[in-house]
């Protein structure tokens, strides 16, 4: 009898964890004694950070795409398809064609989708970077602004890469200094909180940062509404704001999927947040953003819960217990301009401590960038 | 346990997420809601003791009283 583990999702946790399988379990593999499947509706694998460069001109929404039957070890059945219902009393999956297929083990890895219906206006009127439409419409318009007042709004958490707005307005206001226009253009930053960041310790570092380079800030503001035509945001807070170009962190919702199988609420599986165990369903991982363990939604985060659900899938199909437990470690470079970077390493335990901005972290992350296709690959 | 009297129109059940995660839960409840619900948080996360005082005082919305049982806080909050 063949042992199935099917993973759902083809992004960096997903496809991290394939490769990661193929090589725990590569006998078991070669000997037909289990079976590992990777389901994503796309053909390609895309790697969402190179989109935070595409508004400056600096990347191209190509560089962040590669076929997945590149990456993934040719011992994994890759499937294109889109799962459209899971059944995790039977431990079975439905696919969009009606066809079903069992599986023993199942490892959600569906990721983050964008919601901005949920705020009137936005999809009028507001640009983004978290989406490959968005980072391109967004270049036309940034590429051509000149002067005026550019508002960055996140507009909900958790969303995917958390220190990403405040990277975008590092950089825009880098950006628009050293070509002479940052005198005639206003960047105001808005965060749902009290804080410029949901984790203390970084928005700590942030604010004097974002104070000493003018970038003006409002803090416990939950946009409500936005109006095009006057081109105003408005908060819940009863704060109206004006802008020239709104650029929006749109509110982030999982997949349907996963609240129609009752794994957790707004497509965020309900997990054990050091086993990563569904606590829904017996014999479901999730990771990556789809895991709710509050930790920043980041590809770090995805990368080494990989490695802790392959080792523990491994254990598991070897009948012993599985032991490896996520730690909460998180990694992020944070860019601070347009050559310059900071970075943070923190885990459940130990709080992030920005480390002081250089052009060195700057390089650190656009060479990680590069060689993040390796990591896809399972060999970084 | 608490005993509270009073009732409230929803539950946002917080409990285990980290810092700002249940104040942003319950700001995600309130968005949807009408004027005079009241809203239960449940937050084993002592931040959520300034974080939810200090957003309902910045958007209008009123803390109406918070219960302290073994485990969690229970934050009750109107709409305005």
């Amino acid at each position: 009898m063949t042992e199935h583990i099917a993973i759902v999702g083809g992004g960096t946790g997903g496809t991290v964890l394939a490769n990661d399988l193929a090589d725990r379990l590569g006998t078991e593999l070669d000997a037909g004694d289990v079976r590992v499947t990777l389901i994503n509706d796309d053909p390609d694998h895309v790697y969402k950070p190179v989109w935070l460069y595409v508004p400056f001109g600096q990347r191209e929404l190509a560089d962040g795409r590669r076929p997945l039957a590149e990456l993934v070890d040719d011992a994994v059945d890759l499937r294109i398809d889109r799962v459209t219902d899971i059944d995790t009393d039977a431990q079975e999956l439905q696919y969009r064609e009606g066809e079903s297929e069992a599986y023993d083990h199942l490892v959600l890895a569906t990721g983050s989708t964008l919601a901005p219906d949920e705020i009137p206006g936005l999809n009028d009127a507001g640009h983004d970077y978290y989406s490959e439409s968005g980072a391109t419409a967004l270049r036309e318009e940034l590429l051509s602004f000149t002067e005026g007042r550019i508002v960055l709004s996140v507009i909900g958490t958790p969303h995917m890469c958390p220190a990403a707005p405040l990277e975008f307005v590092f950089m825009l206001d880098d950006w628009f200094r050293e070509r002479g226009l940052r005198e005639d253009v206003d960047i105001t930053y808005t965060y749902p909180i009290q804080r410029v960041h949901g984790n203390p310790h970084i928005a700590e570092w942030a604010r004097p940062l974002m104070d000493e380079r003018g970038i003006e800030v409002e803090t416990f503001f939950n946009a409500d509404a936005v109006d095009p035509d006057a081109q105003t945001l408005s908060s819940m807070e009863g704060t109206d704001l004006e802008y020239d170009l709104l650029v929006s962190i749109p509110p982030h919702r999982g997949v349907d999927l996963i609240a129609e199988a009752g794994l957790g609420d707004k497509g965020w599986v309900d997990v054990d947040r050091h086993t990563l165990e569904a606590t829904g369903a017996q014999n479901v991982y999730a990771l990556g953003d789809t895991a709710d363990t509050g930790v920043p939604n980041a590809g770090s985060v995805a990368h080494y819960q990989a490695g802790v659900v392959g080792q523990r899938l491994a254990s598991e199909v070897h009948g012993r217990p599985a032991t490896a437990t996520y730690d909460g470690k998180t990694l992020c470079f944070i860019e601070t301009g347009m050559d310059s970077a900071s970075f943070v390493e923190f885990d459940y335990e130990n709080p992030p401590s920005p480390a002081p901005p250089s052009q060195k972290l700057h390089w650190s992350k656009l060479g990680y960038n590069e060689a993040y296709w390796l990591t896809a690959r399972g060999l970084l | 346990m608490s005993d509270t009297a009073l009732e409230a129109d929803e539950t946002v059940d917080a409990r285990g997420a980290t810092c700002p995660g249940p104040l942003m839960d319950l700001i995600g409840a309130v968005r949807g809601a009408e004027t005079g619900t009241v809203i239960r948080l449940l937050s084993d996360n002592d931040q959520s003791l300034t974080d939810v005082p200090a957003w309902a005082d910045e958007s209008g919305n009123d803390v109406l009283t918070t219960e302290e049982t073994d485990d969690y806080y229970e934050i009750y909050v109107e709409t305005a």
